[in-house]
Parts: structure tokens; sequence; C-alpha cells
């Protein structure tokens, strides 16, 4: 087998804690399916067959009573629990299923919803021998008004530092601003294999990346490192141009010597059998190079290479904060040729349903209601007289007669009383919204989640 | 009168005998009228049947005629004649029917072909169609041309796809069909000519499955150009098949050597579709092949596995590594002293070459001739610059003014063809003429196992387009080519490989020694006499 697919879907939603803390992110529905729908459409589209699932108790319950996710996802699902309380991290999940995996693996994260032809990230993997090859999109700006932004927030974002070299595939350098102190440090190795190197801040990593087999048993003996993107990622990226890397001489004294390095070394430990002096042999004979102007072969000799695929065009969103949450629900319906009425929701005739709505199963809408731009939930009642515009309504939610609702985010089982004006707020799960209320730019959430940080 | 008489008589006398004689040769005459006239209708496009009975009745009456031609005997001859005229008829009843059988056939095909035509875009390449498909019809002895030069006529890539779907398992069809890019120039239109940016791989699935995952990545290097090179590509090749070949597991009520050689071929339809087969790869195919079929039935497959993997490495063994070995020690004894050498391109076993009779202590120095779109020189002057050996450095069209300092050229090949022709990268055949011209020797450098029985003098019937995009250049910002696929008139063209001509080249090394160019033949049966 060539690759082995891993879904991380046991992340807490820590960026969109409205939303997420009466249900679990992979849970919230975008276009009224589950996110964590999305990832295994992408990848039985593409061919896999099989897919191993990280995710939490709650989340594995509901997988297996879904009944459209089960119709949908003709693939094995293989999910694995993990305790929610012991906050693992990524790179920890992975050592947690390490018995699994056999072969390379695609690891993708459950809030990525892209059309990406995966073929480019897993060709520069399988062409170049990678140890590393991920996926990254140009950001967008997101421009649908988000409820409960009090002005502009853009001093918290921290930007990613990507360095590429020419062909814009090979990656060179990645930092975070956050772990730069005062300024960018670029190793003179780097400089000296790579004189040209571009370096982009608008990008977004989708998360999806492939991984050698051999980065997984060096996670192993390595237990320090606990998350992939964090630490893993930035560390293969560094190791590429690590001095003890490209000499074999030193890499056998140092393992002699220290015991720690050992662990390091357990990326390159390429088994030498006959096998790869065939390939040695035939890279030699090869007139082909990853670069020119200087002395050295292919790829500087180095055994470690990262690649990454930047995609320019097409949909690439990470629903990780409310706004992107918004912006997928607004362009994902499009995606796919689902009608955009459910045909076991029951909708009155002389309601207005726009044609960039969708409307869930099992729902009701009464007449003289008018949605546009709207997502609808599964089970939704809506009463007469009701306006909804360029909102999304999760399942469960009642809403009374003569509500106008704009701009908004409802979240599940939420109920909205008689002629509530509600515009860019976020009513929270199992709210309850009063009466003649009106409410502009809030977050309405239960005061027991006022608490929680 | 007599003797019209006497040789009716005869007609009629030898009449149950010679009356099917006569008939016979009616209807030769017929036929021969009927070929005719179905000539005449290809070009006219009318229906030969309306001819067909034309002349049917013709035929009915001129042997009615003969007959009742006849007064003298009218006793005997009456029933002769009715005789006469019934075998005539019944004769040419079943004539009648399979010239109309043919006839209709005739016809059939020729709306076939019209409608084919009508679907074509190039009426140039139907009329070269036309007599291609005509000889084939009515001789069927004509070789026919292999596929992958085809592409021009619709009904080979049907075939083509046919054949790709026939190697299809569990109504997956294995193998995608790569199509073509971009205007082709029309003296190549039977090559294929494929982009980079449409990968091979688009449609196979993640993870692969079906074709073996060491297949696609070769296939993947093959087509970005990671493995280039005719050594490196079999080399390469043939390490993909050890892992194929480790992977493999027989299944039940199937045969190891049979049902091994089965999985292989789609694996190498595949392989063709990403980069057309070179010819070192197409004689380890053969070989690995005919080793395969050669493991007796009683063999267990872990025995069988074993000795297919130590056949591989024996044959890289002695054909590559041992081979290079062998020319390097006859080539350096053509290396003398003061000596100036020119190579074109950037060939393993020339670098090989060169960088050995470096550490014998040779003097001697470089000139590296380059061309592009490739620029593989660049490649090769790193190698020899990287081992201490002075180099120059010249582009292809500087080629005149650097020959006066040449003492000896050596080239490497792709193949040598079974009538001494040099296949090998395009403007080899040019330094060969010039080098020529100012008379100095010119030695190629060769394996045996890239000897080729294909006989070939030009470099357009077989060739490999590559993609024609990379011609395109940017200077000072400004991409003039950019949207070359715009103007209509204009063609790029990007080849791999040209021809060289015997006369050309003075000397060939190789590990059975120096041959003239014109011994290639002896060498292919010599080997053909050992296997």
């Amino acid at each position: 087998m060539e690759l082995q697919a891993v879904l991380m879907a046991a992340g807490g939603g820590s960026r969109m804690m409205d939303l997420t803390y009466n249900t679990p992110k992979p849970l919230l529905p975008v276009g009224n399916r589950p996110l964590i729908w999305y990832p295994p459409n992408l990848l039985e589209r593409v061919g896999f067959e099989e897919v191993i699932v990280i995710t939490t108790k709650e989340v594995q319950k509901t997988l297996s009573t879904d009944q459209r996710l089960k119709t949908d996802v003709k693939m094995r699902l293989d999910v694995v629990c993990i305790q929610e309380e012991a906050d693992m991290g990524t790179a920890d999940a992975l050592r947690h299923i390490q018995q699994k995996i056999k072969t390379d693996i695609l690891v993708v994260s459950c809030d990525l919803i892209t059309d990406v032809a995966l073929h480019e990230v897993v060709d520069l993997f399988r062409a170049h021998s990678a140890t590393l090859s991920m996926l990254m999109s140009k950001v967008h700006e997101f421009t649908e008004t988000v409820p409960g932004q009090k002005g502009k927030k853009k001093a918290g974002e921290q930007r990613d530092f990507v360095g590429v070299d020419i062909t814009g595939k090979r990656l060179l350098f990645m930092a975070n601003e956050a772990d730069l102190d005062e300024g960018l440090v670029l190793r003179k190795s780097i400089m000296r294999k790579h004189p040209r190197m571009l370096i982009k801040t608008g990008l977004l990593d989708a998360h999806l990346y492939c991984l050698k087999r051999s980065v997984v048993d060096f996670l192993v003996h390595n237990k320090s490192v606990t998350s992939i993107r964090g630490e893993l990622v930035p560390y293969l990226v560094r190791k590429q141009f690590s001095k003890s890397l490209n000499s074999q001489n030193a890499t056998e004294d140092s393992e002699k010597n220290h015991k720690q390095q050992d662990t390091h070394h357990n990326l390159e430990l390429l088994s030498t059998s006959k096998d790869e002096a065939l390939l040695q042999l035939a890279r030699e004979r090869s007139c082909w190079n990853d670069h020119r102007g200087d002395m050295s072969e292919a790829y500087h000799g180095g055994k470690l290479r990262c690649y990454v695929h930047i995609m320019e065009e097409g949909m690439c969103y990470r629903v990780n904060t409310l706004a992107a949450y918004i912006e997928a629900n607004r362009v994902v319906p499009k995606l796919f040729e689902d009608p955009p009425i459910h045909p076991a929701a029951v909708v009155s005739e002389r309601s207005l349903v726009g044609s960039d709505s969708i409307i869930g199963p099992l729902c009701q809408i009464s007449d003289r209601t008018s949605i546009k731009r709207s997502n609808v939930g599964t089970s939704t009642t809506i009463k007469e007289k009701v306006k909804i515009t360029n909102s999304i309504i999760m399942n469960g939610v009642t809403i009374e007669e003569g509500c106008n609702i704009q701009g908004s985010v409802i979240c599940n089982n939420a109920v909205i009383g008689r002629g509530a004006d509600i515009k860019y707020c976020l009513v929270g799960s199992g709210q309850r919204v009063e009466p003649e209320a009106e409410r502009t730019n809030e977050v309405i959430v239960g005061s027991d989640q006022l608490m929680e940080i | 009168m007599a003797d019209s008489d006497g040789r009716q008589v005869d007609s009629i006398n030898h009449s149950t005998g010679k009356i099917c004689k006569e008939l016979t040769k009616e209807e030769k005459q017929r036929l021969r009228k009927e070929k005719k006239q179905h000539k005449k209708n290809k070009k006219d496009d009318r229906g030969p049947p309306e001819k067909e009975k034309e002349k049917e009745k013709a035929s009915v009456l001129a042997p009615s005629k003969p007959a009742t031609q006849s007064p003298a005997h009218k006793a005997a001859p009456v029933p002769v004649n009715a005789s006469a005229s019934e075998s005539p008829v019944a004769a040419e009843k079943p004539a009648k029917s399979k010239a109309e059988q043919r006839a209709e056939r005739r016809a059939r095909q020729d709306t076939e072909r019209a409608s084919k035509q009508g679907k074509k875009e190039g009426g140039q390449q139907s009329a070269s169609s036309k007599p291609k498909a005509t000889p084939n019809e009515l001789q069927p002895v004509v070789k026919r041309l292999p596929e992958h030069i085809q592409v021009d006529d619709p009904a080979a890539l049907k075939k083509l796809a046919k054949k790709l779907e026939r190697q299809q398992v569990r109504q997956i069809n294995i193998v995608p069909l790569r199509s073509d890019y971009g205007y082709k120039v029309s003296l190549f239109s039977h090559l294929h000519q494929y982009s980079r940016k449409n990968p091979p791989t688009q449609q196979i699935s993640i993870p692969a499955t079906v074709i073996h995952p060491s297949i696609v990545r070769l296939g993947l290097q093959y087509s970005q150009g990671i493995i280039a090179g005719s050594n490196a590509r079999s080399v390469a090749l043939l390490h993909a098949f050890k892992q194929v070949i480790q992977d493999y597991s027989t299944p039940p009520n199937e045969e190891l050597s049979r049902d091994l050689v089965n999985k292989l071929s789609p694996y190498i339809s595949f392989l063709s579709q990403c980069r057309p087969l070179s010819a070192s790869m197409g004689n380890a195919i053969k070989h690995i092949k005919k080793e395969i079929s050669n493991i007796p039935s009683q063999c267990k497959e872990e025995e069988a596995k074993r000795r297919l993997q130590e056949c591989i490495d024996s044959y890289i063994n002695e054909k590559i590594i041992l081979a290079s070995e062998a020319i390097s020690k006859y080539a350096i004894e053509k290396i003398s002293d003061g000596d100036v050498i020119l190579v074109y391109g950037c060939s393993s076993l020339v670098n090989h070459i060169l960088c050995e009779a470096f550490e014998k202590q040779r003097k001697f120095r470089v000139i590296v001739v380059d061309s592009r779109p490739r620029l593989e020189g660049r490649e090769a002057l790193r190698r020899l610059v990287k081992k201490g050996i002075r180099c120059t450095y010249v582009l292809i069209s500087a080629l005149s003014y650097i020959l006066p300092e040449v003492s000896k050229v050596f080239l490497g090949a792709h193949a040598l063809l079974a009538n001494g022709y040099v296949m090998s990268r395009v403007g080899t055949s040019q330094i060969a003429l010039v080098a020529k011209a100012y008379n100095v020797p010119v030695l190629v450098c060769c394996e045996t196992y890239k000897f080729c029985e294909r006989v070939q003098t030009d470099s357009f019937v077989s060739n490999e387009l590559d993609d024609p995009d990379d011609l395109i250049v940017t200077r000072n910002g400004k991409t003039h080519l950019e949207n070359w696929q715009t103007v209509k008139s204009l063609g790029l063209l990007n080849l791999v490989y040209d021809v060289t001509p015997p006369d050309f080249v003075d000397l060939v090394i190789t590990d059975l020694g120096m041959i003239p160019c014109t011994s290639v033949p002896v060498v292919l049966r010599v080997k053909n006499v050992d296997q």
C-alpha cells in the first residue's frame, strides 16, 4: 500500500468557543453537513478506501448513528478514540496509533474544506521521495460581517513566514511570527545552497501533510514533540540543512558517541540494501539536477526533503474561526450538486426561498417567510412571516412568527421568540431569545458558558 | 462461321467440363471490371451494388448470347444451352452472391471510411490514411506500423484505447489515456506530445493500488525528467520491477510464469504513456519477460522470486556496470596526452570514460557542447569540473568555430540501429556531420544492450516529442511566446532524438570491443544465437 490516511478530529475548536461549547467542532454543520464529512469526501473522490479517524467518544457516537453520514461516505472509517481530557496534540495522536501505521501517511485535519487536486501534493511526495509534502493556499480575505465582532481585529493575527525556492515547490524555511524574537534569522547553509529564496506571508496552512513512515518512528522515539504543525514541521524543515545530515561519516560518529542523537538520525535511517544502491546508481547516471550554479549533485546530497504545493486558485478553507465558518457556509453549497431544498423538507408554497439558500431535511417552513442566502439545518421549524437573510441556522432551531434575522448564526436547538429582530448576532446552543427582542452585534450564550475561558 | 461454330462447338462440346472454364474466364473478366468500378466508386462514393447489378445483367446476357448464337446444333445445344444457361446462372448465383457480398462489404467499408473522414479534421491526413488502409485491405501481408506512431489515425487511436481497456480489471481502467497537448507540427503529427502540466497521475487513484506505487513513482520521475538518460532509465526500471516482484503473490490457480508477465503489461503501458520507452528499456523488458516465462512451473514462489531478483541484478551488473568498465578500458586506449576531446550533452558513459581517463593520469582537456532547451551539458560540465578536468563550454551554434581545436569527438548513444545508424540526442548528427567536414574522428560509445533491431534512416518516422512549453523563455520579465497556442500558424517543436548515418561515425566502442558502425547487425545476430 502506498499511503494511509489519518483524519485528526479531536480538536476542540478553541478559536470559536461560542460555537463549540456544546457541539464538538467536527460535528458543526457546514452546508448542512457535519464538518467531519468533508475530508473523507475529498479522500474518497481521489481513491482512498479507508481512513483512520482519531476523535473523541462523543463524535464517534454520532458518526455511528448519523444516517446521512453512513450513506454518503462509502469508505471504511476506522475510528480511534482518545480521551478528551488527555489534551493530546496531533503528534501525540500519531504516536498513539503507531501500531496501525504500516506505510507512509497522509494526515488531514477535520476542519479542512478544499477542492484541491490531491495528486499535486502526493506527486511531489512520490517524485522526489520527500519526507514531508504539504498543502498551502493563498489566504482569502473574509468579506462577511462576523457577528459579535467589535471593531477590526488585525492585531491578534500571527503571520507565518514560508520560504520556498525559485521553483516554488521546495520548502526551505518556515517560522511563525510568534517564534521569532526580533527578526528573521536565516542560516548560511540555506543561503549557500539556495541563494534565491522567496519568502511568502499571505499563506494559509491547510494542515494536510504527507509524511514518510520513518517520521512516525521518529515521533515514537521523541516523545517531546506534541504538535505536527507547531513542532514537527518546522523541525523537519530545519533539519533539511542540518550539518550532520549531509555527511555520512558524521552521522556514524555521532551515533556512537551520543545516544540522544541516535533518535535524531532515525530520520535518515534508510535501509542500505542492494535496492538503495540501485536507486543511487540510477540517480548518478541521470543527467538531472534540481538546481544549478554550484558543484553539488541533485538535492545537494541531502536525504531529507520537504515540499509544499501552494494553491493559487480553488477553494481551501480551514474552519477554525467564526469568520472562516461563515465564509465556508457561504461557499460550500456551490460545490455540490445537491438540490438546495432537501426533498424531505416541508416548504410551504407561499414562502420565498432564494436560489442560493439551502434547506436541510425535515424542516418546516411556513407561509410568507423569505429566506435569502442562508443555510437552514435539519429539523428546523420556521413559522410565518419570518425574514431570514445571510444567516446560518443550525439543526433543531425553532423560529417563531414575525422574526427578522439578518447576518446571524443561530446554533443548535435555539429558540427565537416571536417578533424578535436579530442582526449580526450569534445565538448559542439551546439559547432562548425572548419575543420582541432587538439584538444587534451580540453574542448570546448561556451564563454558565461565560465562566469558561 | 465454321470457325466460330467450331469454337462454339468446342465450347459446347467441352460443355460440362469447359463451360466452367469459360464461365470462370467470364467471371474473371467480370470481376476485373468490377474491381475497376470499385476503384472508381471509392473516389465517387457511389453505390457499387447498382453498378454490380448493371454488370450482372450485362454478364447474364453475355453467356446467353454465345449460347443463342449456335443455330447449327439446335437439338444438342438446346439442352446444352439450357444446361449452359442454367449452369452459368447457377454458377453465377454463387458468384453473384460472393461478388455481391464482397461488394457489400466494400460498400460498408467505404461508408465507414466516409464517416470517419467527416469526423477527421485534416484532409491531408485522411488522404494519407486512405492509401494506408487500402493496401492493408488488398494485401494483408503488409506490416502494420506500431500504434504509438499513428497518432493522427483515429482507427489506430481507437485500437490503442481498446487495448488499454482490455487491460482493465474489475471495470476500472488501469492505464488512463494521456491526452495530447498543443498544436503538433504536421511532419510529426503521428507522434504524441504531452505537457508536463498534465501529469499522467491525474486519473490514477491515491493511493495507487491498481498500478504498483513504485511504477507510479517511476512514471512520474520519467515524465518530469528527474530520471533521464538511457542507462538511468533502465536501471530505475529494473529497480521498480524488483519491487514489483517482491510484492507480487501468485493468485490461486495461476502460474507465476504466465501471470507475472500479464501483471507487468499494464505497468509497461503506463510507463510508455508517461514517456515513450527507450530502446534500452525495451531490451531490458524483453529479457525480464523471457526470464519470467522460463521459470519452471514446479518452482516455488519464493525461490522463483529470488531467482528473478538475482537475474535482474546480474543483468544490471553485466550489461551496464561491467560494460561501462570494459568500454572505458577500450576508450582510454584511444585517448592520448594532449588530446582535445569534444563531448555533447550529458552521456553517463562518456562522463565515466573521461573521469576514468583522468584518474589514469591522461592529460587532456574537454570541450562540452550544449544545446537548448535541455541544457544537459551543464550537468556534464559540473561533473567533469568537479573531477578536476579542464573544460570549455560552448553552445552548439559555436560548433564550427571550435572544431579546428578538437582532436576527437566522443558521443554517447541512445540506441544503435540495425542498419548502423546511431540514435542519440537531437544535435548529435550535426556534431558528427561538422566533425566529418573537419576530418575529426568521431567515436560513439554504446553498450551492447542498447543495440536495437529497428531500422531507421531518418529522424521523422520514430522520434519523441517533448513538452513544447520548454522552448518558451522569459528574458527581462517578458515572455514573448506565452500565448503561442493562439497563433494558428505557429507550432513549437521540441524533438528529443535524431539519427546519425554510419558514414559520419568512425568507430563504435562497445563492451565487445571496438567495431565499425556497420557491424551492428553482426553483433545482433551473434547475440540472438547466444540466446
